[in-house]
Order: structure tokens, then sequence, then C-alpha cells
């Protein structure tokens, strides 16, 4: 038995320095990475950055070049797939077709050994079928199901085997909106009902920080940012993050003054900024190219007349775009010098002073708080 | 252009139409209608060298039918697993194997296994003990079907890989994280998925052996099957008799080619 620490430090999946080469590619770089016991873990990056492959290596279905995996801390480098205690959910499900729910979602159980009793599997597939809201479904083959239904079957599939962990391969691409929607949440409840690791790979950024505990966001095989949704949402480390998780306005300069934790940026156009620098990142030098990153909710939208707070960056510039979104509107402002910014604008302030259409010129402001100074990579 | 098109399907249907509708002919010769009879499928039934000539086709199609199915199968399989230079050597070889005609075969079957027996049966014999006889390799069931096989193998690699490079990978993917080994996913997963084409090409290999004639004319040795047997008995003249088996063959032949493609067509849905 490996020696179990406490409890919060309990660890399901492990990396260490992981590279995995397919040919002359490099498909993951020297990664390390843990994931706690219980946790709902996404790798969030665009196709191609090796998240698919980092799961493929926990389920076994690739070998790393270099570098260990651990499974519940034991090193499953060189065991294949078929005695590792992890399931997945694929991408398009991959049922197979040519067996019905049942059968399908009984297949895990039944290549155990010592095999269950048939009446044992029965009652765990009738159970696994209502955990999932499948009851009486079970005779159906798999194409006579919707596609949300062919996902919960997949899920099942996994669940019944009780897994260390769950792998979930972009789970939801192949569903509808709102479908996707209904999943993400059902998804959420499942996970914290049985209480097993989820790990999760995706490319939509709203799915990863809707759902998860913790977010690795990659790119070329590298982790850029882990952390939590919040985190990487408030605190991003690049301007990759920053421009990945949610939406950015950037303004990029030169560093002219730098604090412990604050940093003042000089535009190109003479516009000066002040942020704070997010923890983690790496650290700026007085001089250095930088980027300034203020979110579009973070900025007040107000008529240029209006007084306003004198601490507070303000921009005066020109509505060129409203669009209409029901609990907000979302502003396209074209200010001097410092570009196209965009400003989302909630419904309680807009009801209190009033909206602005194109042609209307307008101040826009932010407090310094509302900024946060990046490398500009 | 329709006209042409229409003399073109004449040209092809109209004599096996005839052969058809001559089967059924109550008269004597082939030249002259005189109504409606069964006799000559009767007569050809109950014809005992038509019968051995059948059953040496059945022996030799169904052989060849299952050596092709198996060996095909295997060989597709292990061919999805090659990349780069050989894959495409053996793609190349294959499709190359289904295009030489039949003629080619026959005689290069032929003149393959003369040389190999011609050198054989001497050691044999010698490396036999005194005064029992020993055997000698010559042309026979073995000699045709192996001919054939050559064949009816790269029919059945065609169609097997064709279904499964239409097979979703991840299948084979979700049954090994289930927990099922290499062997149990290939016949819980893999021959489920693959089998149609595998039955299909079965069908097609039988229905090719059954009707070659140019190859097994060839290599058969002193076995007649049932196309030898009908260009036999055409030398002495062409009978009704004659036309009822052809009517007979080609009515299985197309049962079993109607099945190939059914198997074919049918999509297990995804």
């Amino acid at each position: 038995m490996p020696k179990q620490s406490s409890d919060s430090q309990e660890l399901d999946i492990e990396f260490r320095n992981v590279t995995k080469r397919f040919e002359n590619v490099v498909a993951v770089d020297d990664m390390s990475l843990s994931v706690e016991r219980g946790a709902f873990f996404s790798f969030l990056g665009p196709s191609g950055c090796g998240k698919t492959t980092s799961l493929r290596l926990i389920a076994g279905f690739d070998q790393p070049s270099e570098g260990d995996v651990f499974i519940s801390g034991k090193s499953v480098v060189g065991i294949p797939s078929h005695k590792r205690p992890v399931n997945m959910v694929f991408q398009q499900y991959a049922l197979f077709p040519h067996m019905d729910v049942t059968d399908n979602i009984g297949y895990g159980l039944r290549q155990r050994n010592p095999k269950p009793g048939k009446q044992e599997i029965i009652k765990r597939v009738d159970e696994t079928l209502e955990m999932v809201r499948l009851s009486g479904y079970g005779k159906r083959r798999v194409w006579e199901l919707s596609g949300g239904q062919q996902q919960r079957v997949a899920l099942a599939r996994a669940l019944i085997n009780h897994p260390t962990c769950l792998l979930l391969d972009e789970p939801l691409a192949a569903l509808d909106r709102k479908l996707r929607r209904e999943m993400q949440i059902e998804l959420q409840t499942l996970q914290r009902d049985v209480g097993i690791t989820f790990i999760l790979v995706t490319h939509d950024q709203e799915e990863a920080l809707s759902m998860s505990d913790r977010i690795c966001i990659m790119r070329e095989g590298q982790i850029i940012q882990t952390g939590s949704p919040r985190e990487l949402y408030d605190e991003p480390v690049d301007r990759y993050v920053a421009d990945f998780v949610g939406r950015t306005n950037f303004f990029d300069g030169d560093v002219i003054d730098i604090t412990a934790s604050t940093a003042t940026v000089k535009s190109m156009s003479g516009q000066i900024f002040v942020g704070s620098q997010p923890k983690g990142a790496t650290a700026l030098a007085k001089g250095s190219k930088a980027c300034v990153a203020v979110r579009p909710e973070m900025i007040a939208i107000k008529a240029v007349n209006d007084a306003s707070h004198s601490s507070n960056i303000s921009i005066n510039g020109q509505v060129m775009n409203r669009i209409f979104l029901g609990e907000h509107s979302e502003y396209l402002v074209a200010t001097e010098g410092c570009g196209d910014v965009m400003v989302l604008s909630p419904r309680s302030t807009e009801s209190m002073n009033r909206s602005f259409v194109p042609g209307d010129h307008v101040s826009i402001s932010w407090g310094p708080e509302a900024a946060l100074v990046i490398g500009n990579t | 252009m329709r006209i042409y098109a229409i003399a073109v399907f004449l040209f092809l249907y109209v004599p096996i139409g005839i052969i058809v509708l001559f089967s059924f002919n109550a008269g004597r010769h082939a030249s002259e209608l005189k109504g409606f009879s069964i006799q000559w499928y009767d007569k050809a039934l109950s014809n005992p060298f038509v019968g051995d000539a059948f059953v040496t086709s059945l022996i030799v199609a169904f052989s060849v039918a299952i050596l092709s199915s198996l060996m095909g199968t295997a060989a597709a399989l292990a061919l999805q697993r090659l990349k780069g230079t050989p894959k495409m050597l053996f793609d190349g070889l294959i499709y190359v194997s289904v295009m030489i005609p039949g003629i080619v075969i026959g005689i290069a079957t032929l003149v393959a296994l003369v040389t190999v027996f011609d050198f054989l049966n001497p050691l044999l014999a010698s490396a036999w003990p005194e005064g029992s006889k020993p055997p000698k390799l010559h042309m026979g069931y073995a000699s045709v079907i192996a001919a054939h096989t050559l064949f009816t193998m790269s029919l059945v690699i065609i169609l097997v890989r064709a279904r499964i490079a239409g097979m979703d990978r991840a299948l084979i993917e979700a049954s090994m994280d289930l927990y099922a080994t290499p062997w149990r996913t290939f016949y819980q997963v893999t021959l489920p998925q693959i089998y149609p084409a595998i039955l299909a090409g079965f069908l097609l290999s039988f229905t090719f052996s059954f009707d070659d004639f140019i190859i097994s004319f060839f290599v058969a040795g002193a076995n007649t099957t049932l196309p030898i047997y009908i260009f036999a008995s055409i030398r002495r003249g062409i009978t009704p008799e004659v036309n009822a088996i052809g009517t007979m063959v080609l009515v299985a032949s197309l049962v079993l080619l109607l099945t190939a493609q059914f198997l074919l067509r049918k999509r297990t849905q995804r």
C-alpha cells in the first residue's frame, strides 16, 4: 500500500516530467501536474495543444515517451488500458452499435475476472440507468437514442465500473447548445454525487469555467497556468490565458514604473495605465513590453460631460455598435488612441443612466483594481 | 445514345433470357419452342454425371470460400497495421492480383505446380520405404482450391479492409478501456463489426469458384467441375439439358451475389 498523507493531499493522477512524441511532433512537452482525489479537473486549450494526448496517456491508449504517470500513487507506465482503473467517455461516445443499452452499460462488468453473476450485473445496470435517468431504456438499440441519451449511456457505461477517475474527452461537443447547458449541470451534480475524480478535456472555455474545480490551460504541449476558474479569470499569468478565458480588452505599451504589486504602462499614444500584476506571473521589468488587460464588464460607460472619479482611468470615445443581450448591453467604443474597446453594461446601471446609440460620444473608465498588467506573449 | 444503351443491354441479356426460356422448352431441339415443360430439369438432376460434377464444384467452392474468408480476414487485419511503403506495396499487389486475367492465373498455377510436382515426386519416391507405394502429387482438388483461393482471397481482403476503414476506431479503444483484453475486444467488438464483409467475401468467393471455368480447366486434373462438364457436353451439341443446368447455376449465383450485396449495404447504424 502506498503511504497516504493528509486527505487534501491525496492525489489521483500525477504527471512527472511527461513528454509524448509522435514521430517528430512533440504533443506533450515535459509536463508535470497533479489532480487531487474527488476534483473536477479540466484540460483547456485549442485543438492540437496536447490536452487529448494527456487524457490518452492517463487512459493508457498512448504511453509516454519520457517521464512517469501515476494513478492513485502507482506508476502506470507500460500498463495497457484494459488494466487501468480509469474509464473514459469518448467524444462521439463510441457506444457499441451491435449491442442494446443494457449490454453496452454492462460491458465493463462482464470483462471482470471473476465475472459478477448475471443477477448482479442486471441489478447494477438498472441502478446505473436510474442514476443517469434512463430507466426503462435498457432494451433500446443505441442508435435509437437521441444525442443527449447516448451521452448518458456513455456516462453510465463508464461509471458502473466505479473507476478511480472518469475521463471525459470533449463529451458535450456533439450536443446542441441548450442540451449542452443541461448536461453541464448534470455532469457537475453527478460528479458531486459519485465523488470520484472527473478529468475533462475541452476547448470550450465556458464549459471548463462553469464545471471545473481546477483548470489547466495548455498550449503547444505545455501547461501555461493551472488554477481555479476564478484564479484564471481574475489573475491570468499571460496574455494567452487572459485571451482564452473570458473576453478581455488589451492595451499594449511599455512598462514605465513598477512597485511590488502594481505596474504602470504607457501606451504608444501616451495614455498612462496603472494595474496590478497577477500572482504567479513572470515578473515584469521596467522598460519591457507589456499589455494591460481589462475585462469588459469592469468598464463603466458614461456621457462625456459626466463627472468621474479622478483616480480612475478615463478615455473618450465614440459608440460604434451596441448589441442588446437582455441582461446587459455590449458596446463597441472607438477610443482616441487606444483602439476599439468592448464594454459590457448591465441593465441595472443602464436604467439608472441611459443607454447609448452608435455615434454617441462617451467616456469609458475603470479603476486601477480592474486592470491587470501582464507580459505581452 | 438511348438506342445504343438499349442495344448493349439487349446484347447482354437476350442470350441469357433465351437460355432460361429454352430450358423450359418441351421440344427436343434448341431451335423451336414447343410449349412449357420442366422435363429437362428432371433430366439434368437425375443425370449422375451432372450430380458428380455438381458435388465436385460444391466441395471446391466451399473449401475456397472458407479458406479465402479466413486467410483474407487475417490478412486484412494484419495489413491494417502496416504503414508507409510496405502498405502501399501490399495494397498494390492485392489490387493487381484481382485484375490478373483468369487464364494467366490458370497457366501460371499449372506451370508452377507441374514444376513443383516434377521436383518433389522423385524425392518422395526415393524417401519412401521399400515395398509400399509412394504417394504421388498430382492435379486435383488441392490444386483447384489453391488456385481459386489465390484470387478470391484478394477479394475478401479488399472487402474486409473497406469495412475496417469505415469502422470507428474509438470502439476498440472503448472496449480496451472497459477492461477487455485484446483478444476479447477482437471477438466482442471487431468481429461483430466486420462480419458482414467477411460473409459477403465468403459468398463472392463461393460464387466465383463455383462459376469459374478457365482456372479450373487448367488445374483441376481428373476432377470435373460443373462448368467443365457443361463445356464438355456443349461439344456434343447444345441440349435443353445444358440450358436447364445453366439456368440453375445462374439463379444460384444471382441469389448468392444479391445476398452479398445486401450484406455489404447493411449498415450497423451509427
